[in-house]
Parts: C-alpha cells; sequence; structure tokens
C-alpha cells in the first residue's frame, strides 16, 4: 500500500449525539493528523448525522482512521473517497466596501465572470456568496485581494459520492436484528 | 371513569418514583452487579445515601484512591469475565479514574465507571470539582455519556453495561450531574440488547473460514499465536481441540496466558520481548501464521519489516479496526473465537507436525539451558526473581491465579507462573500501568474467593498504590502479596545497562520498611533475604488464610533474557 499522501473525503454517517465530534477528532489528533475541514449536517436520514471530513494523508492511514471510526458505537458507517469519487463543494462568503462596487468598474466584471452572488448590498458594504470547489472559490479571493476585502470565511468541504451509498438499508438490516 | 384512571395513574407514578440516585442502584442489581470500587465525594453524594439503603445487597468496596477503585475492578473483570464496577465523585475523583480507563481500554476490560458531576446549571462555569470528564475519557473509553436529567439513568445504564461486555469489551463512563441523582421518576427498567449504530460481533465468514481451514491443511510449519481474544470469548475448550486436531504449536501473548494450561505439549511459550526463544525465532520460519483474538502489539512483533514476511498470515479477529492495522492479513476471519473456530474444526486434517514440533523442543532446549534453568535453579548466591515464581508454582501447583504489576518481575512471573485454568494471569499488558496489581488482586480474590490469588509487584510498582493496603486490611482480603524488591526500577534500569552505558538516571531507589509498612495494615509480614528461608516462606504465605505479604530481596542487577531489542525483528532475539 502506498504512503505517499493525498486528500482524502471521509464521509461518516452517525447518530445524532453530544461529544461525537471529539471523539472522532481525537482518532485523527492521537495520529497527529491535521484536519482540513470539517463539516457536520443533518442526512437523508431522519435521525442521522452525516459528517465531511477533509485530510491529507496515505491510503494505509486513511483505511486505519476508518476502522478506528467505524469502531465507535455511535458511528453508523465510514468511508474515505478520493476527490474524483465524489461531487463536492465548499462555500465563500466575501464582505467588501460597497463604493468598490460603484467605483471599480473590473469589481463587476469579476462578480460576472466568477457567478458569484451578492447576498446583499447596503450602503457600507455588500456581499458576495461563491460556492464552488475550493480552487474556484481561492481563485475569487485572489480577484478581490488587490481591491481590500474586509472579511472572508470558506465553509468546509462537503460532498455527495457518485456511487450509492447503501445506508438506508444497513440501517434496515441494524433495526432487524 | 376518567377521573379514577388519571387518579390511578397517579398513585403508580407515587409508588414508583425513585430518586436518580436509587435508580442508579437499581439499575446495577438488575445487571447483577454485587461488587463495586469506589470513593465517595461531594457530587456522587447522593448515590452513597441511596447505597447505604442497599447494603445488603450490593458491596461496596471503599479503596484509598480511585486509581485503586479502576483496578480492583479491573481484577474482578479478568477473573470473572464479568463487568467490573467503579465509582468516584466529580474533578479529582473523576481524573484519578482515567488510567485505570486507558489500562482497561487498551487491555479490553469490560467496566463500568460512574461518576458524580456537578449541578447541570453549574457545568461549564468552572464550579468546585468540575471537570470535564466526558472530553477527558473520550479517547480512553469505549462509550461514556453524561446525564442531566434522572430520566435517562435507566437506559443509559443498560447500554453502558451492553456495550462494556459484548463484542470486544471496554470500559464506558457515565457522568451523573447532581440535580440528576436528586430528581425523582419512574423507575422502569429494560436490559439493552441492541444498538442499531452498533455491530459488537461480525457475522462468521464461512468463505473466509474454508480459506483459512484451506492454507492450515497445507501447511508445513503452522504457528498459532494467541490472546486475550480466546479468553473474552470464552473458546478455550474450542482452541484446544483446533490446535490438538491440526497438530499446531501454539505460542501466546502475555495476556493470552493460561487459555491453555502451561504443559500442554503443543504450548510452546511466549511470544514478544522477553518471550521465549523458540516461537519468537520460528515465527519468522513459519509458513502460515494463524493469529487468534491478538493484536499484532509492537510487544510482539519487533520491526514489522522484518516480521513473518514469509508467512501466509490466517487473522481470528473481533474487531474490525484490527484487520491489516499492523500486520497484513492474507485471510482475515472477522467474528468471535468461539463461533470461528468451531466452524473451523470439522475442516482441519488431522496432522502432528512431528518435525516442526521438535525443532520448538530443540529450542526450547536451549533456552532452558542457557537461561531458564539459571533464572529457577540458581546456583549464584543472590536470589532470583524466576526462583521465587518457582516456589509458588510447586506450593500452588498451578492453580493460583497470578496477578503481576508492571517491569522485570512481571515479565518473570508470565515467562515461569505455571497455569492450569483460564484467567489466571491478571496483568496490565498493553499499557503497562505500573500500580495495577495490588488492586487488581483485591477485585481478584474479592470475584473468586476460592482461588488462591497472588499478587507479584516489584519495589517500584508496589509504592504506586501501596496505599490499598489500607483496602485489604479493611476487608480483610485474602490475597498473597510478594514484591520482589530489588532497590531498582529494575527494567528501566536493565535498558540503562544495555542501551545508555549503564548511566543509571533515577533508578535507584531507597525503600522503605516494607515489613513494618504491612505490619501497620495489621498484615502479617515477612522478608526473605536468603535461598535457606525462601521455601519455608513462600509455603507459610500460601498456607496462610488472610492476607500476607511476602518481601524477597532479590539480586540488585539481574536482567531478563531473553530479549528482543526496541527496533529488532523477533529473529534477533538475543539470549544474552
Amino acid at each position: 500500500m502506498t504512503t505517499t499522501t493525498q486528500r482524502y473525503t471521509v464521509s461518516i454517517y452517525t447518530e445524532n449525539n453530544v461529544g461525537l465530534l471529539n471523539r472522532i477528532s481525537a482518532i485523527f489528533q492521537r495520529r497527529h493528523i491535521n484536519i482540513d475541514s470539517i463539516n457536520s449536517s443533518i442526512s437523508e436520514i431522519e435521525g442521522v448525522s452525516r459528517w465531511t471530513i477533509v485530510v491529507e494523508v496515505s491510503e494505509a492511514q486513511i483505511r486505519k482512521i476508518i476502522g478506528q471510526i467505524e469502531r465507535q458505537v455511535e458511528v453508523i458507517r465510514a468511508h474515505y473517497f478520493t476527490d474524483d469519487e465524489t461531487i463536492y463543494q465548499e462555500s465563500g462568503l466575501f464582505k467588501v466596501a460597497s463604493e468598490l462596487l460603484f467605483e471599480e468598474r473590473q469589481i463587476q466584471n469579476i462578480i460576472k465572470e466568477s457567478h458569484a452572488r451578492i447576498v446583499t448590498v447596503n450602503r457600507n458594504f455588500f456581499v458576495l456568496e461563491k460556492s464552488g470547489r475550493k480552487e474556484e472559490v481561492e481563485r475569487l479571493y485572489e480577484q478581490l485581494k488587490p481591491f481590500g476585502i474586509m472579511q472572508f470565511v470558506r465553509s468546509g468541504r462537503i460532498a455527495v459520492t457518485k456511487e450509492p451509498i447503501q445506508i438506508t438499508s444497513l440501517l434496515a438490516a441494524f433495526n432487524e436484528q | 371513569m376518567e377521573t379514577s384512571t388519571l387518579s390511578e395513574t397517579a398513585t403508580q407514578t407515587t409508588s414508583h418514583a425513585i430518586s436518580g440516585s436509587e435508580a442508579v442502584i437499581k439499575c446495577l442489581l438488575a445487571e447483577g452487579v454485587t461488587t463495586l470500587y469506589g470513593y465517595p465525594g461531594g457530587a456522587i453524594m447522593p448515590v452513597y445515601d441511596a447505597l447505604f439503603h442497599y447494603h445488603d445487597k450490593l458491596h461496596h468496596v471503599l479503596t484509598r484512591h480511585e486509581q485503586g477503585a479502576t483496578h480492583a475492578a479491573q481484577g474482578y473483570a479478568r477473573i470473572s469475565g464479568k463487568v467490573g464496577v467503579a465509582m468516584a465523585t466529580s474533578g479529582p475523583g473523576a481524573t484519578n479514574l482515567v488510567t485505570g480507563l486507558a489500562d482497561a481500554y487498551i487491555d479490553s476490560t469490560p467496566l463500568v465507571c460512574i461518576t458524580g458531576q456537578v449541578g447541570s446549571h453549574l457545568l461549564g462555569s468552572d464550579a468546585f470539582q468540575e471537570t470535564d470528564i466526558i472530553g477527558i475519557s473520550t479517547p480512553v473509553t469505549k462509550w461514556n455519556h453524561q446525564i442531566t436529567d434522572a430520566k435517562e439513568i435507566p437506559e443509559v445504564f443498560a447500554k453502558a453495561f451492553y456495550i462494556a461486555r459484548s463484542g470486544r469489551p471496554g470500559p464506558v463512563l457515565i457522568d451523573i450531574t447532581k440535580d440528576a441523582q436528586f430528581d425523582t421518576f419512574d423507575f422502569e427498567y429494560k436490559a439493552c440488547k441492541h444498538i442499531r449504530s452498533y455491530n459488537p460481533v461480525p457475522k462468521c465468514d464461512t468463505e473466509a473460514i474454508q480459506a483459512a481451514a484451506t492454507l492450515i491443511n497445507s501447511a508445513k510449519k503452522p504457528l498459532v499465536v494467541w490472546g486475550q481474544g480466546v479468553i473474552l470469548g470464552q473458546a478455550e475448550a474450542i482452541f484446544q481441540e483446533v490446535i490438538e486436531k491440526a497438530g499446531l504449536p501454539a505460542a501466546w501473548t502475555i495476556l493470552g496466558a493460561s487459555a491453555i494450561p502451561t504443559d500442554h505439549p503443543l504450548n510452546v511459550g511466549m511470544v514478544g520481548m522477553h518471550g521465549n526463544y523458540a516461537p519468537n525465532k520460528l515465527t519468522n520460519e513459519c509458513d502460515v501464521l494463524i493469529a487468534i483474538g491478538m493484536r499484532f502489539d509492537d510487544r510482539v512483533t519487533g520491526n514489522l519489516e522484518t516480521y513473518a514476511k514469509q508467512a501466509k498470515v490466517i487473522h481470528f479477529e473481533i474487531d474490525p479496526a484490527e484487520i491489516h492495522k499492523n500486520v497484513y492479513a492474507d485471510v482475515p476471519v472477522l467474528g468471535d473465537a468461539k463461533s470461528s473456530l468451531e466452524a473451523l474444526l470439522p475442516l482441519l486434517n488431522p496432522k502432528a507436525h512431528s518435525q516442526w514440533l521438535q525443532l520448538f523442543r530443540e529450542l526450547y532446549q536451549l533456552e532452558h539451558d542457557t537461561i531458564i534453568q539459571t533464572d529457577l535453579f540458581p546456583s549464584k548466591e543472590g536470589l532470583t526473581m524466576g526462583e521465587v515464581i518457582q516456589q509458588i508454582n510447586e506450593v500452588s501447583g498451578g492453580e493460583a491465579a497470578i496477578v503481576s504489576d508492571v517491569g522485570q518481575h512481571q515479565m518473570v512471573a508470565c515467562r515461569y507462573a505455571k497455569f492450569i485454568h483460564s484467567k489466571s494471569n491478571i496483568t496490565s499488558g498493553g499499557l503497562g500501568t505500573m500500580g495495577f496489581a495490588l488492586p487488581a488482586a483485591i477485585g481478584a480474590k474479592m470475584a473468586a474467593p476460592q482461588r488462591e490469588v497472588v499478587a507479584i509487584i516489584g519495589d517500584g510498582g508496589y509504592q504506586m498504590t501501596i496505599q490499598e493496603l489500607g483496602t485489604i486490611f479493611q476487608t480483610q482480603t485474602a490475597v498473597k502479596i510478594v514484591v520482589l524488591n530489588n532497590e531498582f526500577l529494575g527494567m528501566v534500569r536493565q535498558w540503562q545497562q544495555l542501551f545508555f552505558d549503564k548511566r543509571y538516571a533515577a533508578t535507584e531507589m531507597t525503600n522503605p520498611n516494607f515489613v513494618t509498612i504491612a505490619q501497620g495494615y495489621h498484615i502479617p509480614a515477612q522478608r526473605v533475604t536468603e535461598r535457606a528461608t525462601l521455601s519455608e516462606a513462600v509455603q507459610t504465605m500460601m498456607q496462610h488464610e488472610g492476607p500476607y505479604f511476602l518481601e524477597v530481596c532479590v539480586e540488585r542487577e539481574d536482567n531478563v533474557f531473553p530479549m528482543i531489542p526496541t527496533g529488532a525483528s523477533v529473529s534477533d532475539i538475543r539470549l544474552s
């Protein structure tokens, strides 16, 4: 198994309980692995949470990590994916001074070309929202940076897999036991 | 009609409404708990108050430190196979449980630990004796949960016991806020049999078992390495049948010891850093390595790059996370040891592997002549640790349960203790917790009062939990305590001698008078400094009805051999 590292997206289906964040992040922490991004939300199944964690590790490492995540009592299933196995998005919010919108013609072009969305505009500032791959959000950041960005924030990755994940049938099987 | 139904319900509510604290006790009783270990304090006082009314049903043992409570609960669990229970207050009481939790986690020991917590309105406020024990204990527990509402108590306790004992066992911690202990509710207990996100025992994979059988049947030089999974899975009998039918030499990890008798002809000894010469050496010559209920700890494998590379590996394992974790398994067999081995047995061809076994005997002879003989029957003046174990073997005939601490004496005890019965070797394997043995022996003796329980402890580890002599005195638990005193932290000193040019940094100990200390607790005690009096002293100890303390002053700078130096290959095992 290769020891070269690459980016993996980890998808975890869990019960929705207090303390699971600690339990899951501890598995990365004890191996001295930095988590690039982490997201927790509801999933397509009622009462089941879905976690999306992005890390850069070797395949040997990620396999062992998945095993140790799945070992947790409240974890239903964990999987890891490469970038080509998922459809993934991140979202960035840019807060920019309003005067730029009217004075810098180029800003308007940047917004148009990047397919960013203006969330709100007021006298002092406007907020741009850009969803897409990390690189796309970063490109917009680079383009806006020379004009001055008052605030910037980017969300963690969220991803769905190209192949189906059989969680519903898995849960049904669990419930039958 | 409506009114009468309402009032009936109301009566029922009052008649069944009990406090959270009493509910805790009722949950323990419902789970068949008869003994628990603990230490009271502010945030757990309501539970202790409830316990007061149940003292005839539930025996609470007051240890002298919360760490002692966890190790006692571990000893109880390890010898009986039942869930051990420990209880402590919030803050320092809770943090003192952490070492025991970590030890139980890495050695797969079923524990339920209960901690009191400050009132839920104070959570997060840095209240007196508040600590985030859920956060602290998360990495060292199989599961943990904080209860802030009394109504949760029955369900959480049912889950806790189910999780602790099922699948690969482990410790669970329940933290209960003080208000949840005081609040009343209608108590009803239902045992937990299923958690939807938790699959404790993977289904037996018949294809994998067939593949394993084919490999074993075609093997010329098979070697079994078994671990605690055989004991935890209550698979001792079927395991013995399997190795006997297929003529498989079988070696054990430290936690697997005693699953089959020491003198079984197919028992080829211990693997690992201070294990026996033959099984270590031949790990790198076998053609099929059959691992059963063990996890390829680094103390077992030495350098993984040179570990059994020539062999096909079959791994019987209940925990999927252990498969391929350290050693790649050509045939992983998921499932519990008992059902897997039961399915395997009929598929095996009867074999003897006499020539291959002969090789183990020859290498044993070499180890015997260079090490074992002089360890057990020394001709030099100073006493050896090995001869003390040998004397205990002679008196016990292998009937005793041996509880060892951590260090040189532990390796010597595990190497030389004779076992007839399973669950007889209780030691801190994975975590290597000095101070484990004294309290663990208390728990073991209480769980199996009919058995002789002998604690073998070094002078260093003894002083880490020496206060538990108070528990022994108060409860009159008839444990036999043997301290092998070399006035050194012997294992560290051995490494300093071998790998740090004899720079004995912080390993020499100036010890107190251990006999006087034991006598201070009214425990009969004796010190042996000469070979001439050893045998009689051991007999006196073993024949004594109550607790007994025996200090044996052994050679100060003896080393434990064989030895696989850290980072070396199992086949580079040194005899000197």
